[in-house]
């Protein structure tokens, strides 16, 4: 089949970006008026057209984040018209299109709001306060030497299709965006999850529980109350059910650990 | 075992007793409505037989008073601790926020846990006051039960809720009971670690029911007492 391009005519957009220069600095809302914006371009595309219009006019282009563009290394992040990554459910930034808005709209765009995830420049955050969470914990011990036989550690399909589902987490921090708290919890619950659920990860289980949580209240990220706004915002669609899993997991290894 | 202290303060531990103190007290108003439909016999005496019975307890009576005190406030700390903790977190907020819609749970109750549950602690001031210590009752309400003299309870609250503006009052709180439990009690089974794909929907469903039976049920003794009992 052919490439169907839209139909639709192309729009023109009111855009309300959030401008700071650094994390000292205090930051506001500059208005564009972005022209000739076709339905099929992805959101990212429309802001490297702003770029490149400011550029070339003098201006000072707008910093974001991306790598992949396809959805898969979590570098994207906006929040737009008050929705982490967008108004597409399970859809990241990056692979958000245009044709998601109408002519005429006015967009807001905003950086993940949260103390433990500071502003660098513009709408880019400095997220390695999920490197340090991973780093209190995420990780499995693995004796050097051969390669043990395929399949001697038998594992039930039904973990290692939830260990799946929670490793498919791209660490975006949309969750953390979302959460009228401001919340790691399904981040972290994810990370713990997917180790946590396979025999692999036993061994350190009960240190990871207590020093992924530690290292997440650390840095300063709110409370979980369930509010649930993480799972409806994660572009991977992890479910909360992660998150009652490392409350288990804490509260075992609290209770048992030496 | 992680010491007590650091487990508690954790954001984990903050719930999980947020958690069981909150169910403990949704046992409570069971045991407490179950109770109160004495109000409805009409009847003084047995509701008075009733009242009497529990001060028989005794030492009983005096552990679950200490345990829903203890509970209560530890339920309050961790609470105003979650609440004050989301302003820390977030220091500047969005200028523009959109509900996700979906699988999320941010229902109005979930979003208002901390001032439905602030006026629950100004109403069970006001109420255990009133009801219990009897404090700005000027007149003596005495009965025999028994052979025992004590306090003529079901006159006292037959008199109370005579009163429109007072009845009124009482009934918005438990508009607002209701609207803290039906978020608070399949969020406290989360708070613990239980979720599970089977039995998740059954305490969804059982959260509401409870949350109505004991809200509106306590919403229909007031009205009952103050149109159509006693007259
Ligand atoms: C009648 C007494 C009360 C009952 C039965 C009750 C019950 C509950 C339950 C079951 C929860 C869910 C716990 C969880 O999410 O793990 C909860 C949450 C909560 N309660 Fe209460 N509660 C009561 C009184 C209060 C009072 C007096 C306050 C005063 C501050 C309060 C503040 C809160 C808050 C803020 C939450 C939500 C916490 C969060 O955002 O995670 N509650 N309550
Ligand atoms: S840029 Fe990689 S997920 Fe969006």
């Amino acid at each position: 089949m052919m490439n169907k391009t839209s139909e639709r005519p192309n729009m023109h957009l009111h855009l309300k970006i959030w401008r700071q220069l650094n994390a000292a600095a205090p930051g506001k809302f500059v208005s564009y008026e972005k022209e000739n914006v076709s339905p099929d371009m992805s959101f990212l595309e429309m802001l490297d057209e702003l770029n490149e219009h400011l550029i070339k006019t003098g201006g000072d282009p707008v910093a974001f984040d991306s790598d992949c563009r396809e959805g898969i290394c979590g570098m994207c992040g906006l929040v737009i018209n008050g929705q982490a990554h967008g108004p597409r459910r399970a859809t990241t930034t990056c692979q958000l299109h245009m044709r998601s808005f109408n002519d005429g709209d006015t967009i807001t765009i905003e950086p993940w709001r949260a103390k433990a995830f500071p502003v660098v420049r513009d709408l880019v955050v400095d997220r390695s306060a999920f490197d340090r969470i991973i780093q209190a914990g995420g990780y499995v011990s693995v004796n050097a030497g051969n390669a043990q036989d395929a399949n001697a550690l038998p594992i039930s399909k039904y973990n290692s299709d939830l260990a799946m589902d929670a490793a498919s987490c791209i660490g975006c921090g949309a969750c953390v965006a979302a959460c009228p708290n401001a919340s790691a919890s399904l981040f972290t619950s994810a990370k713990v999850s997917q180790l946590a659920l396979l025999p692999q990860g036993l061994v350190e289980r009960k240190e990871r529980a207590i020093n992924m949580v530690s290292q997440m209240d650390l840095e300063g990220f709110g409370d979980c109350s369930n509010y649930g706004e993480c799972e409806a915002a994660c572009p991977k669609e992890i479910s909360i059910s992660n998150i009652a899993r490392m409350k288990r997991e804490y509260v075992r290894a609290a209770l048992t650990s030496a | 075992m992680l010491p007590f202290l650091t487990a508690v303060k954790s954001s984990v531990g903050k719930k999980f007793l947020m958690a069981i103190t909150g169910l403990f007290w949704v046992f409570f108003l069971i045991v407490h409505l179950a109770g109160n439909l004495a109000l409805l016999s009409g009847n003084g005496d047995f509701y008075n037989k009733y009242s009497h019975f529990l001060m028989s307890l005794g030492e009983l009576l005096y552990v679950m008073e200490f345990l829903l005190l203890a509970f209560i406030l530890t339920h309050i700390f961790s609470g105003v601790s979650v609440a004050l903790g989301k302003m820390r977190a977030r220091p500047q907020n969005y200028d523009v926020q959109k509900d996700l819609g979906g699988k999320s749970r941010k229902t109005v109750s979930a979003s208002t846990m901390i001032y439905s549950g602030l006026l629950l602690l100004i109403f069970l001031v006001v109420h255990i006051s009133h009801f219990k210590y009897q404090v700005g009752v000027d007149r003596e309400y005495f009965t025999i039960i028994n052979g025992t003299r004590m306090h003529d309870l079901y006159q006292l609250v037959y008199d109370a809720f005579g009163n429109l503006w007072y009845m009124l009052g009482y009934e918005v709180i438990m508009i607002l009971v209701f609207s803290h439990l039906r978020h608070g009690f399949w969020s406290a089974f989360q708070s613990l670690g239980i979720n599970h794909p089977r039995w998740s929907p059954v305490i969804n469903t059982l959260g509401v029911v409870l949350a109505s039976v004991i809200g509106f049920g306590f919403l229909i003794l007031p009205l009952y007492i103050h149109f159509i009992g006693g007259r």
